[in-house]
C-alpha cells in the first residue's frame, strides 16, 4: 500500500503542529440525560444483574446496561460496540475502570431488550461478545496487564489467564450471590502495571530464576552502574570476565556478577539492562494473593497476601489456577457474612482458618521475610486457633 | 486459511467469557478482506503475526518482546512505548510493534462518532488492536511502525482534537472515577478536577523531568472506584466534614423491607429480612449510630465517613453538604521496596476553581521530590526514606493526629538544633569544670 501522508511535514516538524492539548473534556461525550443531571443524582439501585438505575433530583431516570469485555479488543469489535450504542443508546457509551462497557438508556424495558440483545451476540467459537453483568455483590471483570501479547518482562500471559478464570467463574459475573463484591486482578510481573496488590484475589506472574548474563554484549547495551544500582537486594556487582565470543575470540569484558542466592527475581535489572533476561519456561509461573481491597468501607484498605506461593504456567488453559480460584471463591461465598470482603472474612476467622477452609497448603514461602514490614505480619500474641 | 497454525490459542476460543483470540482472528480476517478499501500503512498480516508470536509464547512459556527503543513524536518524551519482537524473520508483521497511549476522557465517556473515527485512524495506521483501557486509564493502541507515529499523532491532534498520554519518568495520564456525572456519592467533580489538572500540567505529562513516574488519580468518595489509594502517587479522595443527610421516611422504608438494602446488590442470595441493627448500626466502625424512637441517629462528629451506611441505604442517607477532598500520597505497586498504600497528607481541602490550594500542594510535593528523590525513586519510597514529616513540611502543613494511625513506637526523635534551647554548640572545658575525666 502506498504511504498516505497525514499532512505532517518531516522537513518542518513544527509546521502546523498541535501539542499539549490533553484529552477531550468528558462533557463533549455525555449522553443528554447525564449532561442534564450531572451533580444532581439522588440514589441508584440494581434492577437485576447488569442493569443499574440512577434517579435524579429532576425525577429523571437513567438505566445503565453493563457488559463485560476482554480489554484487548479490535477496532472491528469497537465498531460493533459503537453500532450498538447508535441503535440503542443515542450513540453514547462509556467504559468502566474494570474494562466493562456501559450503555445508558431511558427505560427499564429498553434496558432489558438491550440486555437480551447483548447476551445474544457471540464470537466465532461460541464465546459471548457482550455478557451482561458485573454489578453488585458478584464477581466483575478482571483487570489485567499485557502479558505475552505485548510486554518484555512478563512471567506469564495476562489475557489468557484472565480468560480461563472468567470462563470458570462466568456464572458469577451474571449473578449477585457473593457476600460482597469480589475484585480479581491480574498482573503478569512484579512491576504490577495492573496494581493487583490491593485486590480480593490477585493473580501475579512471577519469575523464579535469576537473570542469565549476556557477558559479551552487556557493556555495549547497558550502563553497568545503572544495572548494579537497579538491584534492590544488592546482588549485582561489576566485574571483568574472560569470555569466548560468538566468533570464537577470547577477550576480557566489563560485565556484572550476580549473587544468585540473594535474588528476589523482581526483574528490575532486566528493565534497566536488556542483557540480563530472566524469563524461563519452568522457572516462571503464578502467585495467588488474597484479602486486599481499596475501599474504606467498614475496614481500612488492605494489601493482598500471598496464599499460594507458586503455580506453574500451564498454557493454554492454566487448569490449576482456575481450580484454586474457584476453591477460594466457594469457601468465601459459603462462610463469609453479608458485606464482608474476602480480607475482612479472613481476618475474622483468622488466616489459619482461611487456609483450612480454602483447602490451601501453608508453607515457609508465606512467611514474610522482606525488610521491616515482615515483622508486623508475624504473630506477637498467644491468640491463635488450633 | 490462517497464516500460522495456533492450536494452543485456539483452545481459548471456547468457554463463555469473550475470547480475545476469536476477536484478533476476526480482525485478521477483516484486514485480509478489506471490504472498506483501507490503505493499510503497516503490514496487512500484523494480526496474523501477533497470533503467531503469541502461539510461540504459549508453546515455549516465555515472552518474545524486546525492550522498548527510544521512539516517539517530536517534542514529547512520552506517549509512545517502543516495542520490537525477538523473532522478526518469523513474524515480520510485528517486527516493529510500538504502543501508542492516547489520553482518555475522564470517566471514559464516548460517542460512537469519536470511537469510530479513532478506529478508522488506527485501522489505517496501526494494527487495529487496542486495550480499552490500559491500567493507568489511557486508550492503548497496540502496535505500529516508527514512520506512522508522527502521522498518527498529526491526525489525532488535527482531526480528533486529542492528545497522547504519558509514559516514562513524567506525570502519567491522570484518571478519575465517573464522579458526579452519574453517582450520588461524588463529593466533588472528580472528572472536572482530573481534566483541569491534566491541562494544567501538560508540560510535566509530555516532557519527562521527574525522578520516576508520577500518578494522579481522582476518586469521588472513599469507596474508591478508581483505586487511587492503592495506585497513585497522589490520590484525591472526596469527603465531607458536616453531617450525613438523613431521610427518616426512607430509613423506615428500609426497616420495613420496602426498599432493598445496598441498592439490591445482594439480590442473588436469600440473606433474610433486612436488619438495620445487624447490617448497619453494628457494622459501623466507629459505633456512632443508633435507633431512637424509630429514627436513625448519627453522632457525625465521630463518623469517619467509611461509606458503609450510605452504601447500604442510598435512598435514606446522603453525603454531607460541606464537601471537599483528602489528599493521600505515595501509593505504589511492590517494585522495589514493597507495596505502599497512600498516606494521608491533606485531611481536607475545598475543591474550588481555580484550584490554587490544590496546585500549591501538588507543586510543593513535586519540588521536594525533584530535589531529594533519587533516580527511579517513587514518591512513596522517598517518604519512607525521609519520613512523612518531611512531606508534610514540604507542603507547609502543620502535623496533626489525623496524619498517623498511632504515634511513633520509639523515642528516636530526630531533634533539630533549632528545636533545642541553647543550640548544640557546647564547650568541653565548661563540661569538665563539673565532670572529672
Amino acid at each position: 500500500m502506498a504511504f498516505v501522508s497525514s499532512g505532517y511535514n518531516p522537513e518542518k516538524p513544527m509546521e502546523n503542529r498541535i501539542s499539549d492539548i490533553g484529552p477531550r473534556n468528558a462533557s463533549d461525550f455525555f449522553p443528554p440525560v447525564i449532561a442534564k443531571n450531572k451533580g444532581k443524582w439522588l440514589w441508584h439501585e440494581i434492577c437485576e444483574p447488569g442493569i443499574l438505575m440512577h434517579k435524579a433530583e429532576s425525577g429523571d431516570e437513567v438505566y445503565t446496561v453493563r457488559c463485560g469485555g476482554a480489554r484487548l479488543m479490535s477496532v472491528g469489535h469497537i465498531r460493533e460496540i459503537c453500532a450498538i450504542a447508535d441503535k440503542f443508546a443515542g450513540g453514547h457509551l462509556r467504559f468502566t475502570t474494570r474494562n466493562n462497557i456501559e450503555f445508558m438508556v431511558g427505560t427499564l424495558a429498553e434496558a432489558k431488550s438491550l440486555k437480551e440483545y447483548l447476551n445474544a451476540q457471540k464470537f466465532e467459537g461460541g464465546s459471548f461478545k457482550f455478557p451482561v453483568g458485573g454489578t453488585g455483590a458478584g464477581i466483575t471483570n478482571i483487570v489485567h496487564t499485557q502479558g505475552w501479547v505485548h510486554c518484555h518482562t512478563p512471567a506469564t500471559d495476562a489475557s489468557g489467564t484472565v480468560k480461563v478464570v472468567l470462563d470458570e467463574l462466568f456464572e458469577e459475573f451474571g449473578q449477585m450471590r457473593m457476600p460482597a463484591q469480589v475484585r480479581i486482578s491480574m498482573a503478569c510481573c512484579l512491576n504490577m502495571c495492573g496494581a493487583v496488590h490491593c485486590s480480593d484475589i490477585a493473580i501475579l506472574g512471577y519469575h523464579r530464576k535469576p537473570p542469565i548474563i549476556d557477558h559479551e554484549w552487556l557493556d555495549n547495551l547497558c550502563e553497568i552502574p545503572l544495572a548494579v544500582a537497579s538491584c534492590p537486594v544488592g546482588a549485582i556487582r561489576p566485574t571483568k570476565k574472560e569470555i569466548v565470543t560468538e566468533k570464537g575470540e577470547t577477550k576480557t569484558v566489563n560485565t556484572v556478577a550476580i549473587k544468585n542466592e540473594r535474588c528476589m527475581f523482581c526483574g528490575n535489572c532486566y528493565t534497566m539492562c536488556p542483557s540480563l533476561p530472566l524469563s524461563d519456561q519452568t522457572g516462571d509461573g503464578l502467585v495467588i494473593m488474597a484479602g486486599g481491597k481499596v475501599s474504606n468501607r467498614i475496614s481500612n484498605p488492605k494489601f493482598s497476601k500471598v496464599v499460594v506461593a507458586f503455580i506453574p504456567n500451564e498454557p493454554p488453559r492454566w487448569p490449576r489456577l482456575a481450580k484454586i480460584i474457584r476453591q477460594i471463591v466457594e469457601a468465601y461465598a459459603s462462610d463469609a457474612r453479608k458485606y464482608e470482603r474476602v480480607g475482612d472474612w479472613a481476618e475474622r476467622i483468622g488466616w489459619e482458618r482461611f487456609f483450612e477452609k480454602c483447602d490451601l497448603e501453608f508453607s515457609e514461602h508465606m512467611i514474610d521475610d522482606f525488610r521491616d514490614p515482615a515483622y508486623y505480619t508475624w504473630r506477637q500474641t498467644t491468640n491463635f486457633k488450633f | 486459511m490462517a497464516k500460522h497454525a495456533t492450536p494452543l490459542l485456539d483452545q481459548l476460543q471456547s468457554g463463555p467469557w469473550p475470547s480475545f483470540v476469536a476477536d484478533i482472528k476476526a480482525e485478521a480476517e477483516r484486514r485480509h478482506k478489506n471490504d472498506n478499501n483501507v490503505e493499510y500503512q503497516i503490514p496487512v498480516d500484523v494480526c496474523d503475526d501477533l497470533l503467531g508470536i503469541l502461539e510461540l509464547s504459549y508453546k515455549d512459556g516465555t515472552t518474545h518482546w524486546k525492550h522498548g527503543g527510544i521512539v516517539g513524536v517530536f517534542g514529547y518524551g512520552g506517549g509512545v512505548i517502543g516495542r520490537y519482537c525477538d523473532q522478526p524473520q518469523m513474524f515480520p508483521g510485528v517486527a516493529h510493534f510500538h504502543t501508542v497511549r492516547v489520553a482518555q476522557p475522564a470517566g471514559m465517556y464516548y460517542t460512537s462518532d469519536f470511537l469510530n473515527q479513532l478506529c478508522d485512524l488506527w485501522d489505517m495506521r496501526g494494527s487495529g488492536l487496542t486495550n480499552m483501557h490500559g491500567a493507568t486509564g489511557d486508550i492503548v493502541l497496540l502496535g505500529t511502525t516508527t514512520p506512522q507515529l508522527e502521522e498518527f499523532y498529526f491526525d489525532l491532534t488535527h482531526k480528533m482534537n486529542n492528545d497522547l498520554g504519558g509514559s516514562g519518568s513524567n506525570l502519567r495520564t491522570p484518571a478519575s472515577c465517573l464522579g458526579d456525572s452519574r453517582c450520588e456519592w461524588a463529593c466533588y467533580d472528580a472528572q472536572e478536577l482530573c481534566y483541569q489538572m491534566t491541562q494544567e500540567y501538560q508540560d510535566e505529562l509530555h516532557r519527562p523531568a521527574f525522578p520516576y513516574k508520577f500518578k494522579f488519580k481522582f476518586d469521588g468518595c472513599p469507596n474508591g472506584c478508581v483505586a487511587s489509594i492503592a495506585r497513585s502517587d497522589m490520590s484525591f479522595i472526596g469527603t465531607w466534614r458536616d453531617d450525613i443527610r438523613i431521610d427518616q421516611e426512607a430509613v423506615a422504608a428500609y426497616v420495613g423491607g420496602e426498599i432493598q438494602p445496598n441498592g439490591g446488590a445482594h439480590a442473588g442470595k436469600d440473606w433474610g429480612a433486612f436488619d438495620i441493627e445487624k447490617e448497619v448500626i453494628n457494622l459501623c466502625p466507629t459505633e456512632c449510630m443508633w435507633m431512637e424512637d424509630g429514627k436513625l441517629k448519627i453522632n457525625d462528629r465521630e463518623c469517619t465517613r467509611c461509606m458503609h451506611c450510605l452504601n447500604v441505604m442510598p435512598r435514606a442517607l446522603r453525603i454531607g453538604n460541606d464537601r471537599g477532598l483528602s489528599i493521600l500520597v505515595g501509593a505504589k505497586a511492590p517494585i522495589l521496596d514493597g507495596a505502599q498504600m497512600g498516606s494521608l497528607l491533606v485531611p481536607f481541602i475545598k475543591v474550588e476553581e481555580p484550584y490554587d490550594g490544590i496546585k500549591e500542594i501538588i507543586e510543593g510535593i513535586w519540588e521536594w521530590w525533584m530535589e531529594e528523590g533519587k533516580n527511579r525513586e517513587r514518591l512513596g519510597e522517598l517518604i519512607k526514606r525521609q519520613g512523612l514529616a518531611k512531606a508534610i513540611a514540604a507542603v507547609g502543613l502543620t502535623p496533626v493526629p489525623q496524619h498517623v494511625m498511632e504515634p511513633r513506637h520509639n523515642p528516636y526523635i530526630f531533634w533539630k538544633e533549632e528545636d533545642v534551647e541553647g543550640g548544640w554548640d557546647r564547650d568541653i572545658a565548661d563540661y569538665r569544670k563539673h565532670h572529672q575525666r
